[in-house]
């Protein structure tokens, strides 16, 4: 008879769980079967009126009983607690095709990238980064370089000049080399680069600039060749232009370095065919460089015998304009709109 | 100017040399060869008019039987001057015209016409011209051969080169000179000219008599020339002269120029019946005046060189000749002059006076005495030959030229050490050869002499080195890098300054814009914030770039503003750049400038945004200086001597360590407006103010309290006032004060505002007991009510 009681509670739940149940409803269930008066818990009071040898058996039902129903309320409200979310999540629903909000991103100008990307190349060489004055004596823009007052050569700078010849605006990165020499006192190693602004009386047009940047570099030490120069160029080359680029030498002539080249790379349009990038000859000129002339080397405090080293030069306008294909030099310094350098806000690998 | 092969053919043979492939040995070389131009036309023959008729249909074309050697064509052509007899250009059926015209078999108003009779100025040789045109066909001489290539007879056939040269290999311009490369890239040797004449036997002293009075002169010669007869020069002087690019005059000016062109040696041809018998050369007096051959008058100064009859001055040396004393075509007796000036003074004196010619930018590099010599010997061989003169035997000399010859000693292991290739003694042997160059050795040192027309090369080995280099090859190179010792290269200076202040505001989203440094004098004037004076070019090119700035902010304005007006309107830009002025030395600093307008954070379309305000600019400037280092170091703080451009009230200056450093605030209306901040710091200021090491510091693991509280005060006590107040009442317990509502409005009195703080209380040994804190926060607001006569507002 108790057991038929069990039973019937069994079957009335199974009965009731099959159904649809809300929250309200399972927790009055609850009350109803497991509260203080429910009809399980009430089960308990039978044990009494139990015979002593079933008394184990049945409470064991009991139990089970509870622990059915127990398991199904779990189930049943986990069940009922994820509706809920998914109900809350499907009414959170947005249009995730409508614009994203703008958030600035800064750039640096094309001609930075390109010092950067130059720098950090020959930083991991081993250069250091320097710097020097814009407006700066005759001696060091020209004389110390061996472009004495009156030399020929000085007419392909035509300088702006400050206070009477003794001081101008730089025409050429290259005094930040002398001092650089002289501050080590014919002593020490040398191995620097100098980006920088220079000056030239130039009518701006679209592939000339009264100012413009450059940037050489100086590598003074011992046993120094033309290869060496060579060696690194092509690093710089296939850094900037791709790894498919070749480069060559040209002669050519400056005061400060002796023997002096033009640099060049295989045209990255055509690939050395010819085009009209590479004006139909499949290169490119890029920089010029050389090796140190003994003269400069000894105005500077170096005892040529003992030192050498060679100079390198590019035109950083001329690198960003092959480079990102602007074809107007005065892009890089005129009414600057936002618009253009934006397109400069992103990473190249 | 270009060079003539045929002309380059009489020194070295190169009739059987392809002359692309020959153009690119020499460009190899760094003889850089930028065009190469043929006029050689194919199917072109001389032929003879064997009969002439009208054209039925035509009032003016005429019907033409033409002998070309080998067949008679039938031509039609339009020229007025054909005749029967007469030796004419034919273009055969297949002659390729200048602008790519080609000759065809055509019918012309029904008749059949097989070529062209053609007018130089068709073929590209003559200018066309009304006076060409009327001139109709050319008319060949009567010896003309009939069948013959007429370019090849005229002496028109030819290629030439146009070169781009390096600044030290301007000789090459010259074609004996050039003839000397081309010799060495085919290691052919160099035939010289005739400089053999036959000499009358009377002596040129007296003649003429020469004094030099200047050390300004090195060389200076004189020869004399009788009985010339000017006329028109030979063929192949005025083709020759003319693929130079210099105009024909005649025979005589045609030598001159001709012996300019080969040597390099410019000539100066006088009237030796005006100038008289004595020549004197001096450095010219202050403002002396001179009538140059061009009629104008020209006032000299003490650094122009003269040639003088003693007295008057005959011609600016080098530059220009005087108005009387040239030649003209009653010339009879010549006197020649070949002389080395200072190269500075040819050069001063043609910058100043405007007068730069072929002759003085030769004279303006340095000259080999051998070609000067030379060169009034070949100009005596060449009057002698085509203008009938008689050379009086000898030459008067001045003569203070160093002749000792540039002897140089290189190793072959030097050559091949610095050039970084692996050259062979015997290839360098050809090359010394090939150049030109004598030289001895001993073991693998080479003695090399320097020949006297290479005065570009200077007495060191790197520069014979260089020689051996570009004639081997720059090609056979390999590429290497330095032996030396590894190091990491860094950032020194200033440098490393501004690549970490670029960096960073480049991640605050700012894009970096670069202006001109030169600017006009008006702009120098703006943004003045304790400016010095103001650098100014000697010689402006534009009134519009004539000073160097000492702000960025003029010309940071400026895109600001241009951004604005092309409707681009968020614009957040910074620049960073040397500005520079004068004080007894000049001055240079590293600036940074930045500018913000339009919305720093938006989305259109739900009406989210934050508009640039003062705060806004201040956050950037904190966040800046916060992340350099400087957290408590700095304040920013209304200033009233600010530029004029920056509105007096919404501004901040900005110190650190007490010393000044820049500024920040809003665009005055008068320059925008629109709401435009700015901000311009001194990075080399900055640079002065060292900054420690980042040091961890242990979190406080025990609870904080906070409390709130507003103060109601007088609207123009500054908040930064009332901060200092409260933390110098909350002692070291107060760790953090926040300001979180200020409120002015209806609820407190129109002139009063209220200021709501967060105060935050902890210790980092212990947990604070609440009396305490109510014991220091008590204190707190009874000081600020003291100080500031303020009221506790009631939430």
């Amino acid at each position: 008879m108790h057991n038929e009681k069990i039973k019937e509670i069994e079957s009335e739940l199974k009965r009731i769980f099959e159904g649809s149940i809300d929250q309200k409803r399972l927790e009055e269930l609850k009350v109803e079967y497991m509260g203080k008066n429910g009809k399980i818990t009430v089960l308990n009071s039978l044990i009494k009126d139990v015979p002593n040898e079933e008394k184990k058996e049945f409470g064991m039902k009991v139990n089970e009983l509870k622990n059915t129903f127990n398991t199904k309320y779990e189930e049943i409200k986990e069940r009922l607690e994820e509706d809920l979310i998914n109900e809350k999540l499907e009414s959170e629903a947005i249009d995730v095709t409508l614009p994203g909000t703008n958030i600035l991103s800064g750039s640096a100008h094309p001609i930075e990238r390109i010092i950067e990307s130059l720098e950090s190349l020959l930083m991991s060489m081993g250069y250091d980064v320097v710097e020097g004055p814009e407006v700066e004596k005759d001696l060091y823009n020209f004389e110390l370089l061996n472009l004495p007052k009156g030399h020929p050569a000085r007419d392909a700078q035509d300088t702006f000049y400050i206070k009477g010849d003794e001081y101008l605006l730089r025409s050429q990165t290259s005094p930040v080399q002398v001092r650089e020499m002289l501050k080590g006192e014919g002593k020490e190693p040398i191995r620097i680069i100098c980006p920088g602004k220079t000056y030239r009386r130039d009518e701006d047009d679209a592939t000339h600039s009264h100012e413009f940047t450059q940037m050489e570099g100086l590598l003074v030490d011992k046993n120094i060749t033309l290869g060496d120069l060579k060696g690194t160029f092509e690093e710089i080359a296939k850094m900037l232009f791709g790894k498919g680029r070749s480069t060559r030498f040209r002669p050519s002539y400056y005061p400060f370095t002796e023997p002096s080249v033009e640099m060049d790379i295989s045209c990255f349009n055509c690939n050395g065919k010819g085009c009209n990038i590479c004006k139909g000859t499949g290169w490119i000129t890029v920089g010029g460089a050389g090796m140190v002339n003994p003269i400069v080397l000894r105005n500077c405090g170096y005892d040529p015998d003992k030192w050498n080293g060679f100079a390198f030069g590019f035109g950083i306008e001329r690198l960003a304009m092959l480079k990102y294909g602007v074809e107007d030099i005065r892009v890089f310094y005129m009414n600057h709109d936002v618009r253009m350098l934006k397109e400069f806000d992103r990473r190249e690998y | 100017m270009a060079i003539s092969l045929n002309w380059v053919n009489d020194y070295v043979d190169i009739k059987n040399e392809d002359k692309k492939t020959l153009a690119q040995k020499i460009t190899d070389a760094g003889i850089n060869v930028e065009k190469v131009i043929s006029n050689n036309i194919a199917n072109l023959v001389i032929g003879q008019i064997e009969k002439v008729e009208m054209h039925p249909d035509s009032d003016h074309l005429h019907v033409c039987l033409v002998n070309v050697g080998d067949k008679t064509l039938q031509i039609v052509c339009g020229a007025s001057n054909v005749r029967v007899g007469l030796k004419v250009i034919v273009a055969l059926e297949g002659a390729v015209l200048p602008g790519d015209f080609t000759i065809k078999k055509s019918k012309i108003r029904g008749v059949e016409s097989n070529g062209m009779i053609c007018a130089l100025f068709e073929l590209g040789l003559e200018e066309k011209n009304d006076e060409t045109y009327a001139k109709g066909i050319t008319e060949l001489p009567d010896d003309a051969p009939v069948g013959e290539d007429p370019l090849e007879y005229l002496g028109y056939n030819d290629t030439l080169y146009e070169l781009d040269l390096n600044p030290n290999r301007t000789d090459c311009n010259n074609h004996l000179p050039f003839a000397y490369e081309v010799a060495a890239a085919l290691n052919k040797k160099v035939t010289m000219p005739d400089v053999s004449f036959k000499e009358l036997d009377e002596d040129v002293n007296n003649y003429v008599s020469l004094d030099v009075k200047t050390d300004n002169v090195s060389m200076y010669n004189l020869m004399v020339a009788k009985d010339v007869v000017i006329k028109e020069s030979p063929n192949f002087i005025k083709r020759r002269l003319e693929a130079a690019g210099v105009r024909s005059i005649n025979n005589v000016v045609d030598i001159s120029n001709y012996v300019m062109l080969e040597y390099g040696q410019p000539l100066h041809f006088f009237d030796k019946d005006v100038v008289g018998d004595k020549i004197v050369v001096r450095m010219a007096h202050d403002k002396e005046i001179i009538k140059t051959l061009d009629g104008v008058d020209r006032e000299l100064t003490t650094e122009d060189i003269v040639i003088s009859d003693g007295d008057t001055p005959l011609c600016v040396a080098g530059v220009m000749g005087g108005l009387n004393s040239g030649i003209t075509e009653a010339t009879k007796n010549i006197l020649i002059e070949s002389a080395i000036f200072n190269p500075y003074n040819i050069r001063y004196t043609s910058i100043r006076l405007g007068l730069r010619s072929e002759a003085s930018l030769r004279l303006e590099k340095p000259l080999s005495y051998e070609f000067t010599l030379l060169a009034i010997k070949r100009a005596c061989h060449l009057l002698e030959k085509y203008a009938d003169a008689k050379i009086v035997k000898g030459i008067v000399t001045y003569d203070k030229v160093d002749k000792t010859p540039k002897v140089v000693d290189v190793s072959l292991e030097s050559i091949n050490s610095i050039l970084g290739m692996n050259i062979k003694s015997e290839e360098v042997d050809n090359i010394l050869e090939a150049l030109g160059f004598t030289y001895t050795k001993k073991g693998d040192v080479y003695t090399v002499t320097i020949p006297n027309r290479r005065q570009d090369i200077y007495n060191q080995k790197e520069d014979i080195i260089e020689e051996i280099g570009r004639i081997y090859g720059y090609d056979n190179i390999e590429p290497t890098l330095p032996l030396i010792k590894t190091k990491k290269g860094e950032y020194r200076d200033n440098v490393k300054l501004r690549k970490i202040v670029s960096k960073k505001i480049r991640s605050l989203g700012f894009s970096e814009i670069r202006t001109y440094t030169l600017i006009s004098e008006e702009e120098t004037t703006k943004y003045d914030y304790h400016f010095g004076k103001t650098i100014k070019l000697l010689r402006p090119m534009l009134k519009e770039k004539s000073c160097v700035r000492q702000s960025i902010l003029p010309s940071l304005v400026n895109v600001l503003l241009y951004n604005k007006e092309k409707k681009n309107n968020d614009v957040f830009i910074y620049e960073i750049s040397n500005v520079y002025h004068e004080e007894e030395e000049y001055v240079e600093n590293s600036h940074l400038a930045f500018g913000i307008s339009g919305e720093y954070l938006n989305n259109t379309w739900n009406s989210l945004s934050y508009k640039v305000d003062f705060y806004l600019m201040k956050g950037i400037v904190e966040n800046l200086l916060n992340y350099l280092g400087y957290n408590n170091r700095y304040t920013l703080s209304l200033s009233d001597s600010l530029p004029k451009e920056i509105h007096p009230k919404i501004n901040s200056e900005i110190t650190i360590d007490g010393k000044n450093v820049g500024y920040f605030g809003k665009l005055h209306p008068k320059v925008s407006k629109e709401d435009v901040y700015v901000c311009e710091i001194d990075l080399s200021e900055i640079l002065e103010h060292k900054t420690g090491d980042v040091k961890y510091q242990e979190l406080n693991k025990y609870p904080k309290v906070e409390k709130d509280v507003a103060f109601v005060v007088n609207k123009d006590i500054p908040s930064i006032d009332i901060l200092k107040a409260i933390k110098k009442s909350g002692g070291k317990l107060l760790t953090d004060i926040k300001i979180f509502d200020v409120y002015t409005g209806d609820r407190i009195d129109e002139n009063k505002k209220s200021i709501a703080y967060k105060l935050t209380f902890e210790d980092n040994t212990r947990t604070l007991t609440e009396e305490e804190v109510m014991e220091i926060f008590n204190k707190i607001i009874l000081d600020v009510l003291e100080k500031f006569k303020a009221t506790v507002r009631d939430k």
